[in-house]
């Protein structure tokens, strides 16, 4: 036995598991020498201007490229027709279905790439694409979703009009894209027919975008001598755009090489492959010299992946004392123009049907149908882990409902429901088993952080004085997130399991190169996977670098988003390690001239049980397993690589409670206090875990209160730029009160879970509980979002409550 | 480019002449033909910060101010602020309070907290939330920044206290160990 001081020195040095690891992205970013895409700059570079259509729905009479190329420094202008003889004017898409990268004949949506110009620079680039004149014809454009499938309704994709399906099933119209269910509509049809109680709302999950602070862009560089493409640009999933890429353009994928380089931000927004990127890339193979192509704020927030969008019902039967007995659940999903919804090949409508919630639901049935409008196309992205976002929000919603209805406390109906602790793992209704969960435990813990009962008895004094000003509401969320796709039995996108990686080669003197198929978009990875290998190999985090993003150097994997790297990649780490120990073990019972049975580990190093004298650390490990010195037939290095496919996706959960106070006369909604209670398992990083939580709640602010892209009727984008489209800045974001408790994960190999989402889930419809539950004693069962003053202050109005007395 | 004009300004220090169309924006200037790639774009309606510089004494969004208006002036950027291999202490403390996440809006908004922690070196959460109001971070929540400020500014303070009493300056410095540099 060591001196315990002295082991607890050992682990400290190691900067591992569970510490505030400060992080080595900092030193680059602090500075302004991070490498991002716009920063890089290549000799001979051009610059793509993208000319985009006016019209949300016309058709392309014809386009004049003269007077542009005719413009100083304007070097070519590429519309479909130059794309055609390399078919590339249409784009397969991560939804199974087509795009187009420069509008061929007709434009579906407003902004949508039509032409892109080519410059010497920026500046000149603009001009050019000012001087492309394009003879559109108005057409009538779609923008009800509900109007889509009327008998009359214009055909938005005569591409493919006659095709009876695009990807997912049967279509029943042409604007029809697909219709998903899960769960047994009879057993839940026949819950509602013989319940004592039953609610049903329409609840609209407005459309948003995640606008990442850094818009989507690329430099393309092909080299003709060589046949080698690199593509520097926004991904977030570089392995998955190499193949795609290679498929589009017949290069081999051992010639295209993708590099993330640091990313401004992605939630979500650069998952999917865009027009601009594929044009950049063919003018380089066109014109032989690199192309960059960045995109400004109002073309991004205009035509890269929008989020929501789903037009729900919710229903729930239960019983009397408020037991849910039944769940029904359907969506009218507003996909744009073209499908290029994010989600694995089998789950066209992500994880939705992770919407029976925190809840032992016997019976349940949801079902989403989607359909084409003339705008741009997205649907998964800003942290909503496939849907979930929605799927939270609408049992989150409908409990509330249902609590209300029957006169039940919303804290006391939720615990009436949740899955038990001792029922873990649990299988919902809708047919995901659910890892592990202590949901009471923690919804106690918040209630009593809060004085939830003191705040229950300030609301009801606050409404039984008629001169208040203001209406008091109290907001709750008791989510489950279902995060790390995923099984590849069940998750793939083009075919290609979302597994992941992780390869670990140690070097002589005990330095670690790590890289991972991954790709950090702020999430801190290089300093958060080096403290998993920390721990489990006994080797300081400082040494560990840990890179991702390259192609060329990183093992395949299927990148970022839907929480999924610490489920999987975190997975593959720990594994590639183990493997790398267990080498090293070997070579230390080999040292050491005992039975490998003979040695435990001890934070850095071997020891011989009973002997403690005799030990060897990794650190003189990796040394010698650089030598002849290691056993009979073992190949020198000490190094490893892992592809990680995981049995299960990881279920972290979390309690949110927020107070909000509302001004009768204005509409003005002041939040008061929210406090935010995660369990994603295992805390690899607890500084890191609490900051994705500060930016995840702020994102839910944003969407609740205030964030929306709206259109007119003709299919203009409203609110597309920061003049409108919100953004808290410091002044109204509020103060986070962040908590925890920790349920670990059984099957992922350090017990951890994903949590990055989990804010922006959970704290949607908490914002919005809050805001409803102001107005819950006058009757209102439900506002839709965003909860603005003026949306806010309508309510008010017209319950003439707005009246100063 | 017969229309070009020779600005020449004082860049972190250093005197710079650039040659500019009159259309140029300050932003584009100093990222394209200066390498000075910290101060980065996030919008074009002035709202997001994230070109902020210093201006002769003033928080500027470069991407609102041409490049032909800057002739004579003095200007600091992110790269500008580390002082003979010692970060300032804002720097310092944006890593040790984890005020930056995907690094985005972080030269932008140390650079506006470099100056309104000397217009204001004492300020409190509501003044240096209002102080940043003109930068927006998508990551953060800003809650870290605020602190990161906050802890920057005491570390100020203490500095400038120690400076004007040398006796003390001494027993602080006895106190509080070097400033290492913030490494990967």
């Amino acid at each position: 036995m060591g001196d315990m001081s002295e082991l607890q020195q050992r682990e400290l040095n190691l900067q591992g598991m569970g510490t505030s690891l400060l992080r080595k992205e900092d030193a680059r970013f602090i500075r302004g020498q991070g490498s991002y895409v716009d920063d890089i700059k290549l000799p001979g570079m051009l610059f793509g201007a993208v000319v985009r259509s006016p019209y949300a729905h016309a058709r392309i009479k014809s386009i004049d490229k003269s007077k542009a190329l005719a413009a100083p420094g304007v070097v070519a202008v590429l519309t479909a027709d130059d794309l055609k003889p390399v078919n590339l004017h249409w784009m397969p898409t991560l939804g199974g279905d087509v795009q187009a990268v420069l509008a061929d004949k007709k434009v579906c949506f407003q902004m949508q790439e039509v032409a892109m110009v080519l410059g010497t620079d920026r500046y000149a680039a603009a001009d050019g694409a000012a001087l492309v004149e394009v003879d559109y014809e108005e057409l009538p454009a779609i923008v009800d979703p509900k109007k889509s499938m009327d008998l009359d309704a214009v055909v938005i994709r005569e591409d493919i009009a006659d095709k009876t399906e695009v990807g997912h099933g049967p279509r029943t119209h042409p604007n029809h894209i697909f219709t998903w269910e899960a769960g047994d509509k009879a057993a839940a049809d026949a819950a509602f027919a013989s319940a004592e109680i039953t609610v049903r709302e329409e609840i609209l999950n407005p459309r948003v975008h995640p606008c990442p602070l850094e818009t989507c862009g690329c430099v393309a560089s092909f080299n003709k001598a060589t046949g080698y493409l690199t593509v520097y640009m926004t991904t977030q999933a570089p392995h998955l755009v190499r193949t795609v890429l290679a498929m589009l353009s017949g290069v081999a994928e051992s010639k295209i090489r993708v590099v993330g380089g640091d990313i401004g931000g992605g939630f979500g927004n650069k998952v999917p492959v865009y027009p601009g990127y594929v044009v950049a890339i063919v003018a380089s193979i066109v014109t032989g010299v690199p192309v960059k192509w960045i995109e400004s704020r109002i073309d991004n927030i205009s035509t890269t992946g929008f989020a929501r969008d789903y037009h729900g019902v919710g229903e729930l039967a239960a019983d009397s004392q408020g037991r849910i007995k039944g769940l029904r659940f359907t969506a009218l999903a507003d996909h744009g123009a073209f499908n290029s919804h994010v989600s694995a090949t089998k789950l066209p409508a992500g994880l939705f049907s992770i919407c029976t919630g925190s809840y032992a639901i016997p019976n349940a049935y949801c079902r989403v149908d989607a359909v084409y409008t003339n705008k741009a196309p997205g649907g998964v992205a800003y942290r909503c882990s496939l849907r979930v976002t929605e799927a939270v929000y609408l049992i989150e919603r409908m409990i509330d409902i249902l609590a209300l209805k029957l006169g039940i406390d919303k804290a006391e109906i939720r615990r009436r429901n949740f899955v038990k602790t001792e029922d873990f793992p649990y299988t919902t209704s809708l047919g995901w088993t659910l890892d592990s969960g202590n949901y009471e435990p923690a919804l106690d813990k918040v209630l009593k952080a809060c004085d939830y009962e003191g705040l229950r008895r300030e609301q009801a004094a606050r409404r039984a004085d008629p001169n208040s000003e203001t209406l008091m509401g109290i907001g709750l969320a008791t989510f489950t997130e279902i995060v790390g796709a995923g099984p590849t039995k069940v998750c793939d996108i083009l075919g290609i399991g979302l597994f992941d990686s992780c390869e670990i080669r140690v070097h002589p003197t005990g330095g670690v190169i790590a890289r991972l198929g991954t790709m950090t978009q702020g999430q801190g990875h290089a300093t958060t996977y080096a403290q998993i290998i920390a721990t489990e190999l006994g080797l300081p985090a400082s040494d560990i670098v840990v890179e991702e993003g390259d192609t060329d150097k990183a093992p395949y994997g299927a990148g970022t988003w839907g929480s999924r790297s610490t489920p999987v990649s975190g997975a593959a780490t720990a594994m590639a390690a183990r493997k790398i120990k267990d080498k090293a073990k070997k070579i230390a019972a080999h040292l050491l001239e005992v039975a490998e049975g003979d040695l435990e580990w001890e934070i850095d190093r071997f020891k011989v049980k009973g002997n403690p004298s005799a030990a060897k650390t990794m650190k003189e490990i990796c040394m010698v397993s650089h030598t002849s010195n290691i056993p009979a037939g073992m190949e020198q290095g000490l190094n490893a690589v892992s592809y990680y496919d995981p049995p299960n996706m990881t279920y972290p959960f979390g309690t949110y409670l927020c107070v909000v106070d509302v001004d009768k006369f204005t509409g003005v909604v002041h939040v008061r206090r929210f406090y935010a209670l995660d369990d994603c398992g295992t805390r690899i990083n607890p500084m890191v875990i609490e900051g994705q939580i500060h930016g995840g709640l702020t994102e839910a602010f944003a969407v609740a209160m205030g964030q929306q892209i709206p259109f007119d009727e003709n299919g203009n984008h409203l609110g597309n730029s920061l003049m409108d489209y919100f953004l808290p800045t410091a002044m109204e974001t509020p103060h986070w009160e962040t908590d925890h408790t920790v349920t670990p994960c059984p099957h992922h190999p350090i017990g951890a879970k994903g949590v990055a989402e989990s804010p922006h889930v959970g704290g949607i419809p908490c914002f919005s509980n809050a805001v409803i539950d102001a107005f819950s004693h006058l009757g209102v069962t439900h506002m839709d979002m965003p909860h603005n003053a003026w949306r806010v202050w309508k309510q008010c109005h017209a319950l003439g409550i707005d009246k100063r007395p | 480019m017969a229309n070009n004009h020779t600005v020449s300004f004082k860049l972190n220090g250093k005197p710079v002449d650039v040659s500019v169309e009159p259309r140029e924006l300050l932003i584009h200037t100093l990222r394209e033909r200066l390498a000075h790639t910290g101060p980065h774009i996030g919008c074009e309606t002035s709202h997001c910060g994230a070109c902020t510089v210093d201006l002769d004494g003033m928080s500027v969004k470069s991407c609102t101010v041409l490049t032909v208006q800057c002739d004579g002036s003095e200007m600091v950027t992110i790269e500008g602020l580390e002082q003979a291999g010692v970060l300032h202490a804002l720097q310092q403390a944006f890593h040790e309070e984890h005020g930056l996440q995907c690094g985005y809006c972080t030269p932008g908004m140390i650079t506006r907290a470099w100056r309104l922690l000397q217009e204001n070196p004492d300020p409190s959460e509501q003044e240096i939330r209002y102080g940043i109001a003109g930068n927006l971070c998508r990551c953060t929540g800003y809650q870290n920044i605020v602190k990161a400020v906050q802890s920057a500014a005491k570390k100020l303070a203490a500095a400038k206290a120690a400076s004007a009493a040398p006796a003390a300056a001494a027993a602080a410095e006895e106190a509080t160990p070097a400033q290492q540099p913030v490494t990967a």
